[in-house]
């Protein structure tokens, strides 16, 4: 346990240095809020019967997907791992005494955490001060908000795991690049990236909330506006944690099967 | 120019050494815009109507849009490496080429995968226009055609403006995503129902309106100020500070080394 802890520490002061770059990536992201509020806004003007959850809800919605970008985005990927297992270096990896699944997926979380520190703060304090249905609410209430900081952390880690599976396909092909983009464009549109899921017609988002992609940042940005409550919310919770172990068990599973027939290319 | 071809060719056959990966990436890239036309699509499912644009005429923004940005980004996106290509000191050896820097920063890379989008965004034209009920005329269509020429102007304005920013931070600043890339994304609804405020920053500052909006209120038939139509060609005019400020970093610049 203590040395996945010390990679992780490695990995998240190291992240926590690139401030001038963190600092632009503040500027981008209250843009890109800003402007996507504004298109909803003219949707909301124009029929606010169609409207599937709160303004505000929705508002709060965008702020957080915002600030949390780097614990959600399905498209980052620790390029150095792509290059070790493309160019045979993981065989020094596997020399040492340790799960490399489970380093692998310490230093993900490390890095997305200490971009996510850096980031976070500064657009959720503006967000809050913003005039009422534009600004980051608060939580609807206690149980909400701490149910909200419990998917937080689910949905945390099972983008991590959906980006492990990425990276152990690697070992089965030669150029990874394709799939990488594939997989990211589809996860970015069903977790609701492009526009929130309560935006998809009906039909379509029935099937779609059981997908794994639901389970990330769907849930707890919803449940933190109270626009998923109740029953619901204790089903998305479970969603969360059967997807969680699936994947990490998938995950395990294939790269078992990797490193059995593994040639390293090269050398 | 014919050096720029030449790039081309080089450009193309070791592109296509890695055909499955060219074809994935090229796929890759239709499906992320593809998911904003999927986002586009869902909502007009739902409300129909925007600031008094249908769904097929938002298309028809949307498309046009894209189109200017694939093809700017498949011919201009050199700059976007030039970060890279700064850091490790390759400007210096392009300043000491008799040739043009920015026809030699251009031929670093010609990305022709980004023609997934450009296919995805003839497809959502063809059928916009098919659908828009628009009549067509020449002047139309003259406005389509300079609209194309304004937008691949100001878009490669701007990879030109981001690469001139390295010479004074030697990397990317990822603020310029917004005028970019974010303008990719946005512009997919006419600027105006982004607001007022927006507009006159997209009219004044970065002619995004000029290559978009205006123009197309012409085309659909929403304004009869045949004016509207020679606006694109004055958003051309962006590519001139944009220049300066190239020649400037450049004069600026002092190798770093390495």
């Amino acid at each position: 346990m203590k040395k996945y802890l010390s990679f992780f520490r490695i990995r998240f002061t190291n992240g926590l240095q690139y401030r001038a770059a963190a600092l632009a990536g503040v500027a981008t992201q209250f843009a890109w809020g800003v402007l996507e509020i504004l298109m909803f806004k003219a949707f909301y003007s124009y029929n606010q019967e169609a409207f599937p959850m709160d303004f505000s809800a929705l508002c709060s919605y965008i702020w957080l997907q915002q600030a949390l970008l780097s614990l959600y985005m399905v498209w980052f990927y620790e390029n150095e791992i792509f290059d070790m297992i493309i160019s045979g270096n993981v065989a020094y990896e596997l020399c040492r005494p340790i799960s490399i699944y489970k380093m692998w997926f310490v230093k993900n979380m490390a890095s997305r955490l200490s971009k996510a520190a850096l980031r976070a703060f500064p657009i959720l304090l503006v967000a809050a001060f913003l005039p009422a249905p534009y600004g980051l609410a608060l939580p609807k209430d206690i149980t909400a908000a701490l149910w909200f900081l419990f998917s937080l952390t689910a949905a945390f880690l099972v983008v991590i795991a959906f980006c492990m599976i990425i990276y152990i396909c690697c070992f089965y092909m030669v150029s990874s690049l394709g799939i990488r983009i594939v997989a990211a464009a589809l996860a970015e549109f069903l977790t609701g990236a492009v526009i929130p899921l309560p935006f998809f017609p009906e039909k379509v988002e029935r099937i779609i909330r059981f997908l794994p992609f639901a389970s990330m940042q769907n849930l707890p940005l919803r449940i933190y506006s109270g626009d998923v409550y109740g029953v619901q919310l204790y089903e998305g919770i479970l969603l969360q944690l059967f997807w969680l172990m699936a994947m990490i068990l998938v995950g395990k599973m294939l790269l078992s099967r990797a490193l059995r027939r593994v040639t390293a290319f090269g050398g | 120019m014919g050096l720029y071809l030449k790039y081309l060719s080089i450009q193309v056959r070791s592109a296509m050494e890695y055909k499955t990966s060219f074809i994935l990436t090229a796929l890759g890239q239709f499906l992320v815009s593809f998911n904003v036309f999927l986002g586009i699509y869902f909502m007009f499912q739902r409300f129909h109507e925007v600031e008094g644009f249908t769904f097929h005429e938002v298309l028809l923004c949307f498309s046009v849009v894209l189109m200017q940005f694939a093809l700017a980004e498949c011919f201009a996106r050199g700059f976007d490496a030039f970060p890279s290509v700064l850091s490790s000191g390759g400007f210096d050896r392009i300043m000491v080429r008799p040739r043009n820097e920015i026809l030699q920063v251009l031929g670093t890379k010609i990305d022709l995968t980004r023609l997934g989008r450009m296919l995805q965004a003839v497809i959502m034209f063809i059928y916009g226009v098919y659908k828009s009920e628009t009549d067509w005329n020449a002047l139309r269509i003259i406005t389509l055609i300079f609209m194309m020429v304004g937008g691949v102007a100001v878009f490669s304005g701007l990879f030109l403006l981001y690469a001139a920013i390295c010479f004074f931070t030697l990397e990317g600043l990822e603020f310029m995503n917004i005028l970019t890339d974010g303008a990719r994304e946005h512009g997919k609804y006419p600027i105006a129902i982004y607001g007022k405020k927006v507009l006159l920053f997209c009219t004044f500052i970065v002619p995004y309106a000029l290559i978009q909006y205006y123009p197309l209120l012409y085309v659909l038939g929403k304004s009869d100020k045949s004016w509207y139509m020679l606006l694109p060609l004055i958003a051309v005019l962006f590519l001139i500070p944009c220049y300066l400020f190239w020649k400037f970093g450049m004069r600026h610049y002092k190798s770093n080394g390495s």
